[in-house]
């Protein structure tokens, strides 16, 4: 800015230069919305051109209005079930949260924990939960349990190993300065390696909102009928079952659209939390 | 706020008596270092990188232990009582540059309504008072050094250790922190221990300088800068500047002979 001044031959092309990037940053702002919502017209247009043409019988594959009309016609029985998906995923989520946090404070903090434990949380994380999850159905008598249990098995790891290396991030200076000044350790985890670890924490939140949902997806389908398995994973075999192929189709763009929630509402929080300090929710000036 | 004792009659704050430092794999970091250091002396440590000079920082601010050898307190040494300066800023990004400055009184368990005043006055004495509500990235980097000066000044603590505060800062800035340092330590009355490569630096801000040389890193001449303070930019072009300078880079030299 101060450049214009010193240079006033110049200036001129710097500001034509300057309207130029403001341009293309505008551009780029629209561009960033309309672009996705265009591919999605164009496939559902090509969608619903290729049932049309190919006179495909829809309980083979219904076309896009077909499954706009399930969606709309069968909400009630759709939204009952996606708010008990939903419900699953959030406990899941919370409990990894808290799980996988304090798992890593715990290793953090005592090291034969984590050389005693460390393996097998790799161990479960490993073991594809398709895998685990019968095996939790026999042992476990309440259905909400069980699933609970298969969406945090898949969803505390990637916020337990992200807050331990977060934990173990502090810039060494930082660390030297609270031994100088006599920190005790409460002191340390908790004004010094708590907020280092943040970032981390944050980036790994949002993997376990994703993996949430798949933990709980998974574990209807795994617990299948009766008690309370009438979620959105249930909904799509059981539409399945009925050759109701379009219902199955609506009941994915919930699932879908239930993720993209998730997964914003998370990037959002994130954001929040850093945008006074931390570089990646700082937007550069150029 | 004490004031600075003529050289003469000051009391002995701390001793390093024959310091041996070996690190794994039988790196002689510094042997037999012995210094002694007075309350309101300006020590400058002067030595190529690879001289102990860091070494001997982090065993006084008690960070690492001498493998023989022992330092010693006058007195017994409270929280307060030492301040520390790092190569980098080293704040805390996620808080503000008054509680960045707070932090050692939150570490003893003060509260922050209890220090205001000091915080205020330490932010004051490096020229960021109108910052205080600053995050450390809005700063650049001579302000970020001003904060990390403020921060180890603010408990009033007897002794500051500055391991090259200002080596990544531009000879401007420099010149300016240096001017700035003298007149807060004057004003504070406290004893510091400044590690620097520059001769410069050292003839400008010490009233000592201890020289060392490198592998192992041991203590080669210690040369006494009797010239007044405060010494502003008269100082910095006056020919007792340039002889102290000149006597400075000889001992420096030999130094550099001496490690070769």
């Amino acid at each position: 800015m101060s450049v214009t001044d010193l240079d006033q031959p110049a200036a001129p092309t710097v500001d034509a230069e300057e309207a130029r990037r403001a341009r293309s940053r505008r551009i780029e702002k629209t561009a960033r919305w309309l672009l996705p919502l265009l591919v999605m017209a164009l496939m559902i247009w090509i969608w619903d051109r290729i049932v049309v043409w190919n006179e495909i019988p829809h309980f083979i594959l219904p076309s896009p209005a077909r499954v706009w009309g399930s969606l709309t016609g069968d909400w009630a029985i759709l939204w009952d079930s996606a708010l008990l998906t939903g419900r699953i995923t959030l406990m899941a989520l919370a409990i990894a949260v808290v799980g996988g946090a304090g798992l890593a404070i715990l290793f953090n903090q005592n090291k034969m924990v984590e050389l005693s434990l460390y393996p097998y949380a790799v161990i479960l994380q490993v073991t594809p939960v398709v895998a685990i999850a019968p095996l939790i159905f026999i042992y476990v008598e309440s259905k909400t349990v069980g699933m609970l249990m298969c969406a945090w098995i898949v969803a505390f790891f990637p916020v337990l190993s992200s807050t331990t290396l977060g934990l173990n991030s502090v810039d060494h200076n930082l660390r030297d300065l609270f031994r100088i000044y006599g920190a005790t350790r409460w002191q340390r985890l908790w004004m010094l390696q708590l907020p280092s670890a943040l970032p981390y924490f944050l980036g790994g939140l949002k993997i376990a909102g994703g993996l949430s949902l798949i933990g709980a997806v998974v574990a209807e389908l795994v617990a299948g009928t009766g008690g309370v398995g009438t979620g959105l994973a249930f909904r799509i075999q059981e539409a399945g079952y009925r050759l109701n192929i379009a219902r199955m189709f609506a009941a994915l763009a919930i699932v879908a659209a239930m993720g993209v929630f998730i997964f914003a509402a998370l990037s959002l929080l994130s954001h929040m939390l850093l945008r006074k300090w931390h570089e990646s929710a700082i937007k550069r000036e150029t | 706020m004490a004031q600075i004792a003529p050289f003469a009659e000051r009391y002995e704050l701390m001793r390093v008596n024959a310091v041996d430092k070996v690190f794994p794999g039988n790196v002689q970091a510094l042997r037999a270092m012995s210094l002694t250091v007075r309350e309101g002396d300006f020590i400058s440590l002067l030595g190529p990188s690879g001289c102990g000079k860091s070494t001997a920082l982090r065993l006084i601010a008690g960070l690492s232990e001498p493998t023989s050898g022992r330092i010693e307190w006058s007195k017994p040494r409270a929280q307060g009582d030492l301040g520390v300066v790092f190569q980098e800023p080293t704040l805390m990004p996620w808080a503000t540059v008054a509680q960045n400055v707070y932090l050692p009184f939150r570490l003893e368990g003060k509260t922050y309504a209890s220090v205001k005043d000091e915080i205020l006055e330490a932010l004051k004495l490096v020229g960021l008072d109108k910052f205080q509500n600053a995050y450390p990235r809005e700063l650049s980097g001579g302000m970020k050094m001003r904060v990390s000066i403020a921060r180890a000044m603010v408990t009033q603590p007897k002794l500051i250790l500055m391991d090259e505060p200002f080596a990544a800062l531009d000879e401007i800035t420099r010149f300016k922190l240096n001017n700035d340092l003298l007149d807060m330590q004057a004003r504070i009355g406290c004893t510091v221990i400044f590690v620097t490569h520059s001769v410069f630096e050292s003839v400008f801000l010490s009233d000592r300088i201890v020289v060392m040389a490198a592998r192992p890193g041991r203590v080669i001449e210690e040369l006494h800068v009797d010239e007044p303070y405060p010494r502003g930019e008269m100082f910095r072009t006056s020919p007792e500047y340039a002889a102290h300078c000149r006597a400075a880079s000889q001992a420096l030299e030999q130094a550099m002979e001496a490690a070769a």
